[in-house]
């Protein structure tokens, strides 16, 4: 990543309690860092949904953040399944989310597309068994 | 103010069952958690959900629904469709938001 | 409207964040599931729904809606409570249904945050 205000946040998979926890503190964060109006949201809306496939996927997450002058740099990464279909995982209402998840009310299979909406720039590397890493850029 | 009359005015697609269209709309109900719409809606409601999967025909047979409508766009899944069709139970789908699809209807409703 | 207005409107109970009312409220957002919320609703809008957990909360701080009318009735568990408080979030409840509350908001003028969508997967919004 580049020069820039770094910081990371760990996510812990399948506890539900605490979704969007991570989220709103990151929010708040970016908030004083001086980051402001749709900018912000969108960064809190592509966070909290990377949040929450690391708690219904993963057992384990990191949110790394850059902020530049230019632009927010967001890296998911997570030891989760991984993706073996990217491009259906992007689309809209599809999604590998069991019952239990489901009655919680995650799951709708708009994550992946909502954090794509949301980004400036955006890709994902996932390798089946290790993990998925998402990477974000939204411009200031 | 029956169905048809219904889709005429919001311009709802009709997915399925086309013959139940005749029914008289009495209310409505929007909601996605099917426990608070069984225990909440009534018979004659159209009800209004973004929920697409095939329990929702269950739900409205049993409450005896007029018909569905899907909001923002959503598409049923084929099981949904299929199930609906078998029970007769029209399947509406609108491109507009729940809250504006409800607020035109309780404006038809209510003149 | 005010949130004093869409209280009396709808004969509802201000649960927290009673000394922000005077807030004005011209979108709205109404869902019982939130994934939608998170898709499509507008900064400022009111977010209805039947939804009690604390996560309705924590959307409502990330897309930055004005407030939170629940409602069937329902009271919320404390945690909700609390943490709308903490992040400042207004939360009343008011004993219509979805349908009911939506449609009485629509009647005053509130509008919704997507009034079309062009075809799958784009959204024009208001």
């Amino acid at each position: 990543m580049s020069q820039g205000y770094k910081f990371s946040f760990p996510v812990k998979g399948d506890n539900f309690d605490d979704a969007g926890k991570a989220s709103v503190e990151i929010k708040r964060f970016l908030k004083g860092l001086g980051i402001t109006g749709d900018v912000l949201r969108r960064t809190a809306i592509a966070i909290y949904e990377s949040e929450v496939n690391i708690i219904s996927y993963a057992r384990q997450g990191n949110i790394n953040i850059c902020v530049t002058d230019a632009s927010i740099l967001i890296n998911i990464r997570d030891n989760g399944p991984g993706i073996t279909d990217i491009e259906q995982a992007m689309k809209q209402g599809y999604s590998t989310a069991d019952d239990h998840i489901r009655e919680m009310g995650f799951g709708a299979g708009m994550g992946l597309f909502n954090i794509k909406n949301c980004s400036d720039d955006f890709e994902i590397l996932s390798e089946v068994n290790r993990g998925t890493l998402l990477k974000i850029s939204i411009n200031r | 103010m029956n169905l048809t009359l219904l889709a005429e005015k919001l311009n709802l697609s009709v997915v399925c069952g086309g013959d139940g269209l005749d029914r008289e709309v009495s209310g409505g109900y929007m909601g996605d958690l099917l426990s608070d719409v069984m225990a909440n809606s009534r018979e004659g409601d159209v009800w209004i959900t973004c929920q697409s999967h095939q329990n929702i025909v269950a739900v409205s047979v049993l409450k005896e629904h007029v018909g569905i409508i899907l909001v923002l766009g959503k598409k049923p899944d084929d099981d949904t469709i299929e199930k609906a069709s078998r029970e007769g139970i029209p399947l509406l789908v609108t491109e507009l938001s729940g809250f504006e699809t409800v607020g035109r209807i309780y404006n038809l409703l209510h003149p | 409207m005010t949130l004093h207005e869409i209280r009396e409107l709808l004969d509802a109970r201000v649960l927290a964040g009673g000394n922000h009312l005077d807030v004005e409220v011209k979108t709205a957002f109404s869902a019982d599931l939130m994934s939608d919320v998170l898709a499509f609703a507008k900064p400022g809008s009111i977010m209805i729904t039947g939804l009690t957990n604390p996560q309705i909360v924590r959307i409502a701080s990330i897309v930055d809606n004005s407030a939170i009318l629940i409602v069937r009735g329902k009271i919320p568990p404390d945690e909700t409570i609390t943490l709308a408080e903490e992040l400042e979030i207004p939360v009343l409840s008011t004993k219509y249904i979805l349908f009911e509350a939506s449609g009485r908001l629509y009647a005053n003028g509130i509008v919704g945050c997507v009034r079309k969508i062009e075809g799958p997967g784009s959204v024009v919004p208001l």
